[in-house]
């Protein structure tokens, strides 16, 4: 079977061609997606900014950034990403992070942070308004009707009146509706218990082996389920690491592959850099006919993702 | 040598200047327009593209705006976009100190500058009121008065997070209680550029005491070099020298092959801007009540205004009359004196065509204002998303650099080198 292939960016740049290089690599091998790590605090650009800034050079690979629910305000969440995938023309996605660090709160002079319950709490509701917004203008709003002189029917603007524990929010978004509708939600699961918790669509998970991805798989029915793999030598990380030729890394990931998994993320470790990833681990995979470029040009469907289906506009059709 | 003009192209937004109905309109969302509009101003060897910020949709009698263009994409993501299409243009974006954090948007805007070799550039709004709250977990929480307060020490606090170079900062002040690691290095311009928007004397001093460039409205010229003395005389109190705040008014301009034949395109312009539905809800504004009863090719209302400022028809935009009896009184006299319908008088009280004529009378306008003391150079607003600003480009800017006070290529690599700003 055909897997999907993602790398994890993660650098302390800020030239921006050190981003570019990388990403038109993954581009240019037809990857399905890349993501940039972010957090408050570290020597890391914006992540949603780095994605942008790529975004106008090049044409296939999706484009995820870390952004935090705990600190960010969701509206503003919704329309940066939501312009992310205008701009990418239909490419975007998100890698949901929470924040329960109190050097990070402090960044922000906020309260102190919240235990996981209410944390994750917090960071489904941030989703839910998120999607909400993103679904907040139905797809055909923009009229343009000389006749009445209205730019849009107001009756496909849906107020989302969110309102929770942590934020309410009255919507409707500033953005029209992305290009996919939904751009792709996904987020780093170490903890079972983050599992149920989070709206999202792709789940990045750590098993240590191919049975342990084939038990995660089963767990997370409905949802796409990434591999994380270090290869090439250690980072901080509790993903699995590999070392090896690359030979026996495509030999790794044919093991692996009848787990169940919709592919993996490559994290690039010491010795074995995104370059090496493009130019010799992808063209053996597609050898062994383990990764197929999609010819899909949107996220949502390089992945296989259903369409989205906007929640107002079912109800106003209903 | 004369003064150098600074000029700067505004991305058309959601008010009645856009005119969408146009058949050369093009989206006002696909990043086509924003590359196009961006590339055509580089072109033009502009100093900076600018572009505005919305935080929540208008609304009219209880109803959400749907006349104007509606909607936009996110300010900063697009600049950083744009950054990879354009390689010497600044990229100026609205960013609310209301509604967004000192520590996030410090490191949005360096990484900004970071992205695009030192372009950046942050137009400082606050904004009052809950309405813009209900979509933000802070929720409407400043007074009038405090406003200024916060962007204030919102601008020093920012400053202090860039001249971190990344490192450890502290910071106490009535609004801000933060500290840590800022976590961007010293970006290419140290600063990116600062530009505040406002007319008011709070306003007026914030800028004084904070900002590298005001965009201001724009006046008659007298107005204007009253208004330009006023802020540059208050510069010296902070010690900065007169050139280390730009005054940019936002412009719109007509061209034509003649005065006349320009003078009848902008009456055209203006009755696209101003639809009868338009000149109904604009008078609205000022009566700050329910007048779709009226016909808008019929007489003004003879019922005053509605003076409850707690309660105004619409939502979402400043305040524009501080008088509203006095001004519809003079609108009244000016609508008898010269029998004029609610739709002819909104076209000439509302209109905000500055500059109207051939390419050559507008180049020599500009200039004036700029050698004559009244501005430092102009935002342009085309009414046309996002052809508008091709024949100013290719007509104005010429005539401009034969005079010589426009460059004819780039000088510096960031836009405060291109600014002259230290």
């Amino acid at each position: 079977m055909t897997l999907h292939l993602a790398i994890a960016l993660d650098g302390d740049s800020f030239a921006a061609d050190d981003w570019t290089t990388p990403v038109r690599q993954a581009d240019e091998a037809r990857l399905d997606f890349v993501t940039f790590q972010d957090s408050f605090g570290g020597r890391r650009p914006d992540a949603v900014q780095v994605a942008a800034r790529v975004a106008p050079l090049t044409r296939h690979v999706g484009l995820v950034p870390v952004a935090t629910t705990t600190h960010t305000e969701p509206f503003h969440l919704s329309t940066a990403l939501a312009t992310l995938d205008h701009v990418s023309r239909g490419r975007a996605g998100w890698q949901v992070r929470v924040s329960h660090d109190p050097a990070e709160a402090a960044l922000l002079g906020r309260r102190a942070p919240l235990e996981f319950d209410d944390l994750f709490a917090e960071a489904a509701d941030a989703i839910e308004v998120v999607r909400r917004l993103w679904d907040s203008w139905e797809d055909d709003a923009i009229i343009k009707d000389v006749a009445t002189g209205r730019f849009i029917d107001r009756e496909k603007l849906h107020y989302i009146d969110f309102s929770g524990a942590y934020f309410s929010v009255k919507g409707p978004s500033i953005v029209p509706r992305p290009p996919q509708g939904q751009p792709v939600v996904a987020a780093l699961a170490h903890d079972e218990r983050v599992w149920s918790r989070l709206d999202v669509d792709v789940y990045f998970v750590t098993p240590a082996d191919a049975d342990q991805a084939a038990k995660i798989v089963r767990r997370l029915p409905g949802r796409k389920v990434f591999a994380d793999l270090v290869v090439g030598g250690r980072t901080p990380t509790d993903a699995a690491v590999f070392t090896g030729t690359t030979t026996q890394l495509a030999d790794l990931v044919a093991a692996w592959s009848g787990s169940g998994i919709a592919g993996f993320r490559l994290r690039p470790g010491e010795d074995y850099g995104v370059s090496a990833i493009t130019g010799e681990l992808v063209p053996e995979l597609r050898r062994r006919g383990l990764f197929t470029p999609s010819p899909q040009q949107r996220l949502r469907e390089r992945l296989g993702l259903p369409q989205a289906v906007n929640r107002y506009q079912e109800v106003a059709r209903a | 040598m004369p003064k150098q003009i600074i000029l700067a192209a505004h991305f058309p937004g959601v008010n009645n200047t856009t005119v969408w109905s146009d058949p050369r309109a093009g989206s006002q969302i696909d990043f086509d327009s924003f590359e196009y509009l961006a590339r055509t101003a580089e072109r033009g060897k502009f100093d900076f593209f600018f572009l505005a910020e919305g935080l929540r949709l208008r609304e009219q009698r209880g109803l959400i705006h749907d006349l104007d263009v509606v909607g936009r994409p996110d300010t900063i993501t697009v600049l950083a976009a744009l950054a990879a299409v354009t390689t010497h243009l600044g990229l100026a974006g609205t960013l609310n100190a209301t509604y967004h954090e000192p520590y996030e948007l410090a490191r949005q805007l360096a990484t900004l500058d970071h992205l695009s070799g030192g372009r950046a550039a942050w137009n400082v709004v606050t904004s009052p009121g809950a309405f813009f709250g209900e979509n933000f977990r802070r929720g409407g929480f400043l007074d009038h008065a405090d406003r200024y307060v916060r962007a204030g020490e919102f601008i020093e606090t920012a400053r202090k997070l860039w001249d971190t170079d990344g490192g450890e900062f502290a910071v106490k002040n009535s609004q801000f209680d933060i500290k840590g690691r800022f976590g961007v290095p010293r970006s290419p311009q140290g600063h990116p550029v600062v530009l505040q928007a406002g007319d008011s004397d709070g306003g007026r001093e914030l800028a004084a005491r904070h900002a590298d460039a005001i965009f201001s409205r724009h006046h008659q010229i007298d107005d204007a070099r009253r208004f330009y003395r006023d802020v540059k005389d208050r510069l010296g109190k902070y010690g900065r020298s007169e050139d280390s705040l730009k005054i940019i008014p936002g412009v719109s301009y007509v061209l034509g092959d003649s005065d006349a034949d320009a003078q009848e395109k902008a009456h055209h312009i203006r009755r696209q801007q101003v639809s009868p539905q338009t000149a109904i809800l604009l008078l609205e504004q000022l009566w700050n009540t329910d007048l779709s009863g009226y016909d808008p090719e019929g007489p003004l209302p003879e019922t005053d205004p509605v003076l409850d400022e707690s309660d105004t028809i619409i939502k979402g935009r400043a305040g524009m009359y501080p008088d509203r009896l006095k001004t519809a009184n003079e609108w009244r006299a000016r609508a008898e004196a010269k029998n004029l319908s609610i739709r002819d008088l909104i076209i000439e009280v509302t209109g905000r065509q500055n500059f109207i004529g051939t390419a050559s009378r507008v180049a020599e306008q500009f200039d004036e204002y700029v050698q004559t003391g009244a501005c430092d150079g102009f935002i342009l607003v085309s009414h046309l998303t996002p052809a508008g600003l091709d024949d100013f480009v290719d007509q104005v800017v010429p005539l401009l650099q034969e005079r010589g006070v426009f460059r004819t290529e780039y000088s510096a690599t960031t836009l405060r080198g291109n600014l002259g700003l230290a």
